[in-house]
């Protein structure tokens, strides 16, 4: 028996894998690439899911169940993740309505916000926009009522239990705290996203 | 070249777009029917997946300043050569000099303009298609743009029309329930499956918006962010479905319903804005 929760069928090409927590969704995505099955054409984790797509038909419930317990079994031996450090500013338009919302200053806020260990969860919304889980229970405020229409790339945002950067300027409702300039998605690059899903964060105030 | 005269309201670069780049936010993208836009392309001699143009509504008007071959499929749409209506599903010669011109389509929404050798385009993650949520790939036609075809090689198969049925004017798309349908009453499996639902205007390569009944949920807890699969029909706290096509988000937080199944993908990507449609569930 594999660890999964649920396997469900999401279409006749894909199947929805529900886990216990990110961190099984990463040891089952990696597993899952290191063994990459014929016509296995999408693994894209969730939260706490992993969605797999194939070119042609889903294979049976089953197999897919054989499957998982084959990446599982490989994925013991999956080397230690990513780390990478990012010089953020606490600079964003955001920073003082939230600091008070978390009944903290912003000083507060921020020593708050660095002392986290990060990990990418998963990605999605736009290229390379990173979901980073691990923040401090106390800073989750609600996305915006209104989305903003243009938030600046590398804007460094928080909302419920995420912290991202905007990979590029595009709408967004996250609450804007400060800023960092590393390019965070770059097509022509390999990978062409600096943060994948798993790799452990640590932001570091300039 | 081809010199482009008029844009039409839509025109992009696709082929079968850039699959194994979801976990990195990158949706798939490509033609939003890929079968006619292989049609075409096997029409002319090409590679199925050579990069052709994709139309929406209103076509483009084109200038050869080199003889070319041609296959239009996809939509009904008028298109005229130097003012003579040519065959849709089939290939012809434009000499150099002559306009092509298609008008709007009469069923379905995309039409595909296939030339032989393929449009030349810079491939971005291995795919010349336009993914228009992302922003990558070549930017949608505007007037005056030349385009450049690549070498020709393949065999041009001899056939003189395509058997292939237009798009329909009330489609019946078939639908696998799930990935989410448990956060849906029984009620909204049989609402969506027994009422005829309307395109709305509000929809684009991203996804499809439905107008009809309320799908109701029986969970009104928030769903965490996991991958959409191409197809999914999602509900968002409106109530209201949304079909997602080529360009579509690769994670999501709305319940998805139900998936359409992958041999109705294409009629999807030919729903029309105002147009009324039919899901049956498998």
């Amino acid at each position: 028996m594999s660890n999964a929760r649920s396997i469900r069928r999401a279409g006749d090409r894909s199947v929805l894998i529900e886990l216990d927590g990110n961190e099984a969704v990463q040891r089952l995505a990696a597993g899952l690439e290191a063994s990459r099955s014929e016509g296995l054409e999408e693994i894209v984790p969730g939260h706490e899911t992993l969605l797999l797509v194939w070119s042609e038909a889903a294979p049976a419930v089953a197999e897919v169940e054989q499957l998982i317990s084959g990446a599982e079994r490989s994925a013991k031996a999956i080397a230690e993740p990513d780390r990478i450090a990012l010089t953020v500013r606490y600079d964003g338009p955001d920073l003082e309505p939230i600091a008070a919302f978390c009944g903290l200053s912003t000083e507060q806020l921020v020593a708050r916000h660095l002392a986290c260990d990060y990990r990418v969860g998963f990605i999605g919304f736009s290229p390379g926009f990173a979901y980073l889980l691990g923040g401090d229970p106390a800073l989750q405020p609600p996305r915006l009522a209104e989305p903003r229409t243009n938030v600046p790339a590398g804007a460094l945002a928080i909302a419920g239990p995420y912290t991202a950067i905007y990979p590029r300027s595009s709408p967004g409702g996250w609450n804007l705290i400060g800023s960092c300039d590393e390019p965070i998605f770059s097509a022509e690059k390999n990978p062409p996203a600096l943060l994948t899903a798993g790799t452990i964060v640590r932001l570091v105030a300039k | 070249m081809i010199e482009v005269i008029k844009s039409g309201a839509l025109t992009t670069i696709q082929d079968l777009g850039r699959p194994g780049f979801a976990q990195l936010g990158i949706p798939r993208s490509g033609a939003g029917d890929r079968g006619s836009l292989k049609l075409a392309n096997r029409l002319v001699g090409n590679a199925e997946g050579a990069a052709a143009l994709e139309c929406t509504l209103i076509g483009p008007s084109l200038l050869f300043h080199d003889d070319a071959l041609v296959a239009i499929t996809g939509a009904e749409i008028p298109a005229l050569l130097d003012g003579e209506q040519m065959a849709l599903n089939s290939a012809f010669s434009a000499a150099a000099g002559s306009l092509l011109e298609l008008a709007t389509t009469s069923a379905g929404l995309r039409s595909y303009i296939a030339l032989r050798g393929g449009i030349e385009a810079e491939p971005v993650m291995g795919s010349m298609s336009s993914d228009l949520l992302s922003g990558l790939g070549p930017a949608p036609l505007t007037a005056g743009q030349m385009l450049a075809t690549g070498p020709s090689a393949g065999e041009v198969p001899a056939i003189g029309v395509a058997a292939v049925a237009a798009p329909a004017d009330e489609p019946l798309l078939r639908v696998i329930p799930g990935p989410r349908e448990d956060w849906f009453g029984d009620r909204a499996l049989e609402l969506l499956a027994k009422s005829s639902w309307e395109v709305s205007s509000d929809s684009n390569r991203s996804g499809a918006r439905l107008i009809g009944p309320e799908l109701p949920r029986v969970r009104s807890d928030d769903l965490l962010s996991e991958g959409i699969a191409h197809g999914a029909i999602q509900v968002p706290a409106s109530g209201q479905p949304i079909i997602l096509l080529a360009d579509h988000p690769t994670t999501g937080g709305y319940p998805v319903i139900a998936v359409i199944a992958s041999a109705d993908l294409d009629a999807a990507g030919q729903l029309r804005p105002g147009q009324q449609l039919r899901f049956a569930l498998s």
